[in-house]
């Protein structure tokens, strides 16, 4: 049979054997649609979140729930001892406590981010309070219109979080598994070619990429109402490129491995930074300026860089070319160490 | 499935051509070492187109290191593998297109069924054969469609058989084909690769079992610790006992330190004499004669025969009194 026949049917096997894990489906298409489901449920927009604040009982406490009311977004409990006010404190139940004296005192998490806002209308409601003055005017303006939520922050990082997933399991497993059983030492005595091989598993990620593109983008777009401002063509292309990366960088970190432990434990240890550094959750803009460049060479960073851009800000594929060309340098670099270095046995 | 090649005509007429008359496998000097130990001691050995060549052996005596030579899937650290006419540097595609193989170990993939794993190999050689036919042959027509991990031990290996078969090929390499098998099983495949031959082909095998060599092979080499110590058919190799049969019995009582292996040498028609645990084997040429002269000696020293056995010498044997151990280590 022709070169073609062959990278047919390896194709078709890979595609057959992760279509008859259920495991498989359930990781790569249900569980990035209960995350996004999960997230976009705990971040749902619309109302100004209000601060939770506990006034310990005392002689001022009064005092301070009177001044407290002028803010409707102060949800004031009164609780009678400290040690409960702190607990609720400590678990997060309360954002801030605050005991009567002169000057009253607050209680507070730095590192929380709801703890600065309700430090900040603790102070604003005891300032009003004293001057008895009234706010400037300020014309509020709440963004709740779909594009500038945190879910269609979000959205574009779990499509790259699941590229990246599906492409590294996918592959990584599938090879260390053929080689456990000697698989593959079985196929390297007939004449197939080793490139079909490799071939086959880039053409099975694409056929899953189509799949998995279809579920997680109907989702986003119609359910979520997470806006997709670019080309379709464009935003294909992108996880295109990032599904054909993310699969080269499996065949790497299988390309040595004898058990599926080890396996496992590479792809963790690989994804693992960017999961949390390639701004899939939070802006990688949180680090240090200095480390900012390193990030963006990332892997997933590249990915989930343009794919916002593309989705959110409709930006055209070629403002993409940085992107475009870390992705291109990783998909090479990973497809040629490992085809050296590739452990047939 | 039709068979490749008529049967090799002997080889006595002008008009052979010359590659025709060359063996299908040949190995000179196969040296394979891991570290200190040497695994393949200097190896060789020719197989006639159309003949089967068994290695027996114990596990570990280096067989599969010998057939994954020759096989292309190791590099020997000396000494040359022609196969086909043809060596591993030059082409090793064109050897692969004309051999079958059959790992020992190698699992197939759970979730594909018996058809599905056919067409993939079927799909890497350049004229395959019919699958249906090969199905047939193996005897998987009525789990054509189930999925490898429902398959059985024997039903696997006949699968695995059945891979090594797609390409038509000239030589089959089978390691190990039937270990781990039950009886009926083990049969079945035997069935399989006599028909095989009978085709024409040429089979290379490794096995551990004395009763698979002498039924398939028509020459063997027996290994140990990489090293042949024996070769030819298996009756030659059997008739280099030069036993007519051989005699097991032991003493009734706690001991048979009474009988000295001196006594038992000295008795007429005896070849040579070894102890097993409680049983002591002797090899014979008069059979008779030394069971009567085995009874005087017994009733003269007022003990008792336990457990007296006669059979024919086999393979076994032969490698006990080789070695001093058996084949399979049980």
């Amino acid at each position: 049979m022709s070169r073609i026949d062959e990278i047919r049917e390896l194709t078709r096997v890979r595609v057959l054997s992760f279509l008859r894990e259920p495991e498989a489906i359930f990781w790569v298409f249900l569980f990035p649609l209960l995350l996004a489901a999960v997230l976009a449920f705990a971040f749902r927009s619309g109302d100004i979140e209000p601060s939770r604040v506990i006034v310990v009982d005392g002689p001022d406490a009064a005092r301070l729930v009177e001044a407290f009311a002028v803010d409707e977004h102060l949800k004031i409990d009164v609780l009678p001892s400290r040690d409960a006010a702190m607990t609720k404190l400590r678990t997060a139940a309360a954002d801030g406590v605050v005991e009567g004296g002169d000057p009253p005192r607050l209680s507070f998490d730095p590192q929380r981010p709801e703890a600065e806002t309700a430090r900040l209308r603790v102070l604003r409601a005891l300032g009003l309070a004293l001057e008895g003055g009234a706010d400037p005017p300020l014309d509020e303006h709440l963004m709740t219109e779909a594009g500038s939520r945190y879910v269609d922050f979000l959205f574009p990082g779990l499509i790259g979080m699941n590229l990246m997933g599906t492409g590294m399991w996918g592959v990584g497993f599938a090879i260390a598994d053929v080689r456990r059983r000697k698989f593959l030492k079985r196929m390297l005595v007939t004449p197939m070619r080793r490139s079909s091989f490799f071939l086959a598993f880039m053409n099975s990620r694409l056929v899953f990429l189509a799949i998995e593109l279809t579920v997680l983008l109907g989702f986003g777009v119609w359910i979520l109402g997470v806006p997709l401002r670019g080309n379709l063509i464009a935003l294909v292309t992108i996880a295109l490129l990032g599904a054909a990366m993310f699969a080269g960088l499996g065949i790497l970190v299988a390309s040595r491995v004898r058990t599926i432990e080890g396996v496992s434990g590479l792809m963790n240890f690989v994804m693992m930074p960017m999961w949390l550094a390639s701004g899939v959750f939070f802006s990688y803009e949180k680090f240090p300026a200095f480390i900012q460049p390193a990030l963006k060479l990332l892997p997933l960073t590249a990915l989930n860089d343009a794919l916002r851009a593309v989705m959110l800000d409709g930006a055209s594929i070629l403002t993409q070319g940085p992107e475009l060309g870390v992705m291109a340098a990783w998909w090479a670099l990973c497809l040629g160490i490992a085809l050296r270095i590739f452990r047939w046995e | 499935m039709t068979s490749l090649h008529p049967p090799p005509l002997p080889d006595d007429t002008a008009t052979i051509a010359p590659s025709a008359s060359d063996p299908a496998v040949r190995a000179a000097g196969l040296v394979k070492r891991y570290g200190d130990l040497t695994a393949v001691d200097d190896v060789s050995f020719a197989v006639p187109r159309g003949t089967c060549l068994g290695l027996l052996g114990p596990n570990g005596a280096g067989k599969t290191t010998i057939i994954e030579i020759l096989e292309g899937l190791k590099q020997p650290d000396a000494g040359e593998v022609v196969v086909l006419g043809r060596t591993w540097d030059h082409d090793p595609r064109a050897i692969q297109e004309r051999i079958g193989v059959q790992l020992q170990e190698a699992e197939f993939q759970d979730k594909l069924s018996v058809y599905e794993t056919l067409r993939l190999f079927a799909s890497f050689y350049a004229r395959p054969a019919d699958l249906d036919g090969v199905i047939e042959l193996v005897g998987l027509t009525e789990k054509r469609r189930a999925w490898v991990k429902t398959l059985s031990g024997g039903q696997k290996q006949r699968l695995s058989i059945g891979c090594a078969l797609l390409n038509e090929p000239e030589i089959l390499f089978l390691d190990e084909p039937t270990t781990g098998l039950d009886p009926q099983a083990r049969r079945r495949v035997w069935e399989i690769i006599e028909r095989l031959k009978t085709e024409g082909r040429t089979v290379l095998l490794t096995t551990h079992y004395m009763e698979e060599a002498e039924r398939l092979a028509d020459d063997l080499i027996i290994i140990d610790h990489g090293k042949v110590i024996a070769r030819g058919s298996p009756a030659t190799i059997i008739a280099s006992l030069e036993a007519e049969s051989v005699v097991q019995f032991a003493v009734a009582g706690r001991t048979h330190a009474r009988l000295e292996h001196a006594e038992l040498t000295a008795l007429e028609g005896v070849r040579a004499v070894r102890s097993e645990g409680a049983n002591i084997v002797l090899s014979v040429v008069h059979t008779q004669a030394v069971i009567a002269g085995l009874f005087e000696l017994v009733r003269a020293r007022g003990l008792e025969l336990e457990d007296l056995r006669t059979h024919r010498p086999t393979l076994e044997d032969v490698f006990v009194s080789l070695t001093g151990k058996h084949l399979r280590d049980e």
